[in-house]
């Protein structure tokens, strides 16, 4: 483990995803004591879309609100769905892998074929319709973003299934009795898990996309102030086309910042983890 | 009684190419606290016809006849489930290069507490204090349960692989290749080790090796393996000393002697059969120096000749 951190802090592309994602984490956490914020507080007439000043450092919306504490109270929000969605679609996935990958026969075939269905159909529209039957809460959105996009983590955690049930120390602890879940539970699963760990972190970056996209497209909750509501309500009272650019630009510059944030980790990780990768 | 008694035991593999016949009629016993030692060639069936005592083929494999009695018990009809729960409390292996049969993730002493929480009513923390009470029976030190496979040499997980196969007090324990990949000193070391531990606790050992010479000072009987069928058993004095089938013979002679007058230690020509497609008659007639036209069609009976010492053979009898 530690050698891992070190190898954290050696790699440029990893510590600068970390530093990143820590940053807003943090804002994430103690913004909102310094900026206190509701979505259902409503400004003054006066305040409508004023651009950035003295008292609103980054400007209001057309409501009259701080867009610096919409942006930060969006963060918890957005950071939230994110870090749940994978959290979720991590355990489907890992779950998936490993019972396919360790079963495999006829269990193998049924399980790849559904991780094949979810992996070709278009995420996009099934996830559109999809909240559109749930309702929109964040935790519709949770779920959904989680059922759509486990399958690619299902396949990596499959392959990798695949070639730890050959090592010896399985055959082991068949010999000693074990039944089928435990060896899943206690020896594919730690071995598997450093995989999981890399491919969670692009579903990460994926995940809060996603949730940007579903708010922007006007599925996201309206009780809730994430970025994707943000964009969303930006883009629907028209500051995109009247230039009230503090509005518009700050939601989406934390967007892209968060998912290359996620990226390079990601990709750092699977290069740490995965030697090799690893530049001569 | 006999501890272990497998009658006409034939093991094959379903391949590609057809039914290889690893294991073909092969018999043997071992009374409780003895040692058998199987030795042969690679790929003579030495592991199948261990791994078929164990239940524990790969899934090509089949038993297709044969009986195999471990205490009286009759160890075919179990099922699954039955299997399961008698695994390691009857027979208990240590594996072939024991730097792959840990796993690299779990600590040592946690892997061995598995096989004890499998089957006994112990906690955790129970089946952890019993580990290092093993790992203190192989001589090594207690506090070391902690420590992950990567921190052990070579020699320690191999010891760690026999605290863990005596976990359950099985009744019989199978040995396969237990020294090999290890260094000479290491081997005497873990063998005394094997052989103490056998002594005390009076367990039975059946040691699979391909090398004759760490046999003699462990095994009180030896069966020796050629393709799929054993053609001589005895004693070790029957063995080392009185060898009637010629492959035992060229066996032996590979060895170099440190008594006696020096000679250059002698290979078998040739190569161990296809066991998709044995040879008729004997099986080892193509690399026999004695072979005769008997042998070519003819395969020959397991015959005693004096004692426990059985030989599968003409020459025995056309010598007499």
């Amino acid at each position: 483990m530690r050698e891992f951190l070190d190898q954290v802090k050696a790699n440029k592309m990893a510590l600068t995803g970390t530093i990143v994602l820590a940053f807003f984490v943090l804002t994430a956490i103690i913004g909102p004591f310094f900026f206190p914020f509701d979505v259902m507080e409503f400004g003054n007439v006066e305040d409508i879309l004023q651009p950035p000043g003295p008292g609103h450092i980054l400007g209001t919306d057309d409501m009259g609100r701080d867009v610096l504490g919409y942006l930060i109270a969006g963060s918890r929000v957005s950071l939230l769905v994110g870090a749940l969605a994978t959290l979720l679609c991590m355990v489907i996935g890992t779950v998936i892998g490993i019972v396919a990958g360790y079963s495999g026969k006829a269990v193998d075939n049924i399980l790849m074929r559904i991780t094949d269905f979810f992996l070709v159909i278009p995420w996009l529209p099934l996830m559109m319709v999809l909240a559109a039957i749930l309702g929109t809460s964040i935790w519709n959105i949770i779920l959904v973003i989680g059922v759509t996009s486990w399958a690619g983590t299902a396949r990596v955690v499959r392959a990798q299934t695949l070639s730890v049930r050959e090592r010896q120390f399985v055959e082991r602890t068949v010999s000693i009795g074990a039944g089928s879940g435990h060896i899943m539970l206690y020896h594919i699963l730690p071995n598997v898990f450093p995989l999981v760990f890399a491919s969670t972190i692009l579903v990460a970056a994926a995940a809060i996309t996603s949730e940007t996209t579903l708010s922007f497209l006007g599925m996201g909750d309206p009780a809730h102030a994430s970025w994707g509501m943000m964009l969303h309500y930006a883009f629907e009272t028209g500051a995109t086309s009247t230039g009230a650019w503090w509005y518009f630009l700050p939601p989406g510059i934390c967007v892209v910042a968060v998912v290359l944030a996620f990226t390079l980790m990601g990709y750092a990780f699977d290069e740490i983890l995965n030697p090799k990768l690893k530049e001569r | 009684m006999n501890l272990l008694e497998v009658r006409n035991l034939k093991t094959y593999f379903s391949t590609t190419k057809g039914m290889l016949k690893a294991v073909d009629d092969v018999s043997f016993h071992l009374e409780s606290g003895q040692a058998l030692g199987l030795v042969g060639e690679s790929g003579c069936g030495k592991t199948t016809s261990a791994l078929s005592i164990a239940r524990l083929l790969p899934k090509e494999g089949r038993i297709v006849g044969g009986e195999i009695f471990l205490d009286g018990h009759d160890v075919l009809l179990d099922s699954e489930n039955e299997l399961r729960k008698r695994r390691w409390r009857d027979v208990s292996i240590i594996f072939q290069g024991a730097m792959n049969a840990l796993n690299p993730v779990l600590t040592v002493g946690e892997q061995i507490a598995e096989a004890i929480v499998l089957h006994e009513r112990l906690s955790k923390e129970e089946a952890l204090k019993k580990s290092q009470e093993l790992l203190d029976l192989v001589e090594i030190p207690k506090e070391r349960y902690k420590r992950y496979p990567h921190e052990f040499s070579g020699g320690m997980k191999q010891r760690a692989m026999i605290a863990m196969a005596l976990a359950c007090d099985p009744k019989l324990i199978i040995g396969d290749e237990p020294t090999t990949a290890l260094d000479v000193m290491i081997q005497a070391q873990i063998l005394n080790l094997l052989e103490r531990l056998r002594r005390e606790r009076s367990m039975g050992m059946i040691l699979i090796t391909h090398d004759l010479s760490i046999l003699g000072e462990t095994c009180d009987h030896i069966a020796v393996m050629y393709a799929g069928k054993i053609v001589e058993t005895g004693t070790v004095t029957d063995i080392f000393e009185h060898a009637r089938h010629p492959y035992t013979d060229r066996l032996i002679r590979c060895f170099p002697n440190i008594h006696g007058k020096k000679a250059i230690p002698e290979g078998i020509e040739g190569y161990p059969p296809n066991l998709l497609d044995p040879p008729a008659g004997c099986r080892f007639h193509p690399r026999c120096e004695y072979a005769f036209d008997r042998c070519r069609v003819e395969e020959p009976l397991t015959r005693h000749v004096g004692g426990e010492h059985t030989v599968a053979c003409h020459l025995v009898e056309e010598t007499r």
